[in-house]
């Protein structure tokens, strides 16, 4: 196709523009007229929310970068310059801190809804696992952004955490010093490491477009789990879903806010206030709050080489659940005998190993991570193949807006 | 759905209130700081700083800390100047090259460090390093009940119990023996506005001005946390009524 693109702007100058270069049209096309089904419920603001995140993120990030430094001798104290005596560095930092916590926050939200609205399935395989390849990018550009303010827990961490890849036979060792730069965790890896936190989420930028073409292409899931019949079932994204993830932005910027303002330090740890110390252990090395689910994973496992394939294994099972999902019905609102292990079981296995990840691996600890790891590998290997073969959906609705327009009562399956 | 949603917010705050608990066997002290409006109490701070000056700075450094900071706790100018000048600091060459100098501090000058490096820190402290004390309440669990517990901390040790060579027996301390001996005892300064200077009142002053150098931003950040907060439910309100208005033709 060559020539101008047939713009419909009336202003002759926006007209010239978008007739050369198309955006203005295109911007309207996926966020202004994009027909989205018209049942969301306020799950469904959770994409829009990271979206914003991921733009806090970036702004606090590179705002601190110009404060920052990076050397291995002045990274500790160039945090607490941060945090006294640049001009709001405290609310940048804090921001930026607590930024995080409500990224994976937003994102496991966004994740539990794919999950329990099986937004996962045909034809959204793929959208699926660009999301999953977003989390691992997020989970590597949180680990290494906790590693720059070089407290002791930065450190320790780093290295824990680096030191997994020794457990890869023959080669683990030689990997770990090149993943280094050197025989210990020091100077040449924090540098590093901030490179790479500066340069990640440019990569989540170009991978969240993808999600977004990917989602475009399909078309959003919605609570019903059913196809978009068309256009009675659908709603102008603007200015319908634009008012309605606006409500969203606001009730989460107040939880963003009472962290940042009232408990800044509430999900840090003490430790990482101590600069780093190569020659002092402290008693307890754990991670950062989103990762102790997969940290209790590790620990619950003997064996080193497996414990680290097993931690590994809980992200990589993501990316196969729609080929291991055999139902046909998406929403577990139709799926009985599906919708209590999802809703309660999955969530509860995980919140049971985030405690247990929080403590060190002794007493009644250990058999509750191996529990909460068996359910966890059970749900997606076992549960999910098993519950589309045996289980009686409930009738589905016959188009997102028929329930609607009969009777009131939207979501109770047994009015279809 | 609304259930599990609901649930799931219950879960996420309890993982909160979970987290933010980490320190039970601390007991919980009544601070001028604590909750959403919390201040420092100035004349608490200043007294805290008499005793960190007096005590505490004989062996602990502040180092990220100016003296100019001292304006926050209700110094006035010349006042910090005159802490500023009571120390003295390295000054660097003399106009020559020909030799280094030393000069009185000024308010743009760090806290002074107690020891010229660790290792004589270490050597002046039977091989224990004082920690430095410009984010002590942020880099201990528990925060400042966790320090008033240390300084209020120290007793003879139960029957049996083996002390180390000079080291100290306290509660509070993880694994009860800590090599700083106790530093605090009643009538240890002499306060100048009348306080009876009792153990407690001064482990209550100096932990409130160890809680202010951690956190000197706390009482803006409050402030304007309270503002941000405000501004966000009024913002909320309007625009839900927005999204009710929009969404109204759709059924």
């Amino acid at each position: 196709m060559t020539g101008l693109h047939k713009s419909t702007y009336k202003n002759p100058l926006i007209n010239w523009f978008d007739s050369r270069l198309p955006i203005l049209s295109l911007l309207d096309k996926e966020y202004g007229a994009y027909p989205t089904p018209k049942n969301f419920n306020y799950f469904w603001n959770f994409g829009a929310l990271a979206t914003v995140n991921l733009v806090i993120m970036i702004i606090t990030g590179v705002f601190l970068a110009m404060n920052y430094d990076p050397n291995a001798d002045n990274a500790f104290a160039s945090v607490q310059h941060i945090m006294r005596d640049v001009n709001y560095g405290w609310l940048l930092r804090y921001a930026h801190s607590n930024g995080a916590s409500m990224f994976f926050i937003v994102v496991y939200i966004h994740m539990f809804r794919g999950l329990y609205y099986g937004s996962y399935k045909a034809p959204r395989e793929l959208l699926w696992q660009i999301g999953v390849v977003i989390l691992l990018l997020m989970m590597a550009t949180a680990f290494m952004g906790y590693v720059l303010p070089w407290g002791q827990m930065s450190f320790w961490g780093a290295k824990v955490i680096t030191n997994l890849f020794s457990a890869i036979p023959v080669v683990g060792n030689a990997i770990v010093t090149w993943l280094w730069g050197g025989f210990s965790v020091g100077a040449p890896t924090l540098n590093r490491f901030f490179s790479l936190h500066y340069l990640l989420p440019f990569v989540i930028t170009g991978v969240v477009f993808l999600h977004v073409v990917a989602l475009h292409m399909t078309g959003s899931n919605n609570p019903l789990g059913i196809e978009v019949k068309g256009p009675a079932d659908t709603l102008p994204f603007h200015p319908y879903y634009t008012a309605k993830d606006s409500v969203g932005i606001c009730v989460y910027l107040i939880v963003f806010a009472i962290l940042v303002f009232f408990m800044p330090n509430a999900l840090g740890h003490a430790d990482n206030y101590i600069p780093a110390n190569p020659l002092s252990t402290p008693a307890d090395i754990v991670p950062e709050w989103y990762f102790l689910p997969f940290y209790a994973i590790l620990r619950s496992v003997p064996n080193k080489l497996l414990g680290v394939i097993m931690m590994f294994s809980s992200i990589f099972v993501l990316f196969v659940i729609p080929w291991l999902d055999t139902s046909k019905v998406r929403s577990a609102r139709f799926r009985p005998l599906y919708r209590p292990f999802v809703a309660i079981l999955l969530p509860a296995s995980l919140f049971l190993l985030g405690d247990v990840g929080a403590h060190s691996p002794s007493g009644i600890w250990i058999p509750l991570g191996r529990i909460g790891t068996a359910y966890y590998f059970f749900h997606f290997l076992i549960l999910l193949p098993l519950l589309g073969k045996i289980e009686k959906p409930l009738p589905l609705p016959e188009s997102i807006s028929s329930p609607v327009l009969k009777s009131k009562p939207v979501y109770k399956a047994e009015t279809v | 759905m609304r259930i599990a949603g609901l649930a799931l917010a219950g879960a996420l705050l309890g993982a909160l209130g979970h987290i933010h608990a980490a320190r039970a066997d601390v007991a919980d002290q009544h601070w001028s700081f604590n909750g959403p409006f919390g201040t420092y109490d100035r004349a608490s701070l200043q007294r805290g700083f008499l005793v960190y000056k007096q005590v505490c700075s004989v062996c602990h450094s502040m180092k990220y800390l100016y003296y100019r900071n001292l304006e926050d706790i209700g110094l006035s100018e010349a006042q910090v100047k005159a802490v500023a000048a009571s120390v003295t600091v390295d000054g660097g060459l003399n106009d020559d090259g020909s030799k280094e100098i030393t000069r009185d501090g000024l308010p743009s000058d760090h806290f002074v460090d107690p020891f010229p490096n660790d290792v004589a820190a270490r050597s002046a402290n039977n091989g224990a390093l004082p920690p430095d004390q410009s984010s002590l309440v942020n880099a201990r669990d528990g925060g400042a009940d966790y320090v008033y517990a240390v300084l209020t901390g120290y007793t003879k040790p139960p029957k049996g119990f083996v002390l180390g060579d000079g080291m100290n027996y306290n509660a509070a301390f993880s694994g009860n023996q800590i090599a700083m001996p106790q530093p605090l005892t009643d009538g240890q300064v002499t306060y100048t506005d009348g306080t009876k200077p009792t153990l407690d009142q001064e482990a209550h002053d100096v932990t409130t001005f160890l809680a202010w150098a951690s956190n000197p931003e706390m009482e803006q950040r409050k402030r304007m946390g309270v503002h941000v907060i405000l501004f966000l439910v009024l913002l909320t309100g309007v625009v839900y009524i927005v999204k009710r208005k929009v969404w109204a033709d759709v059924h």
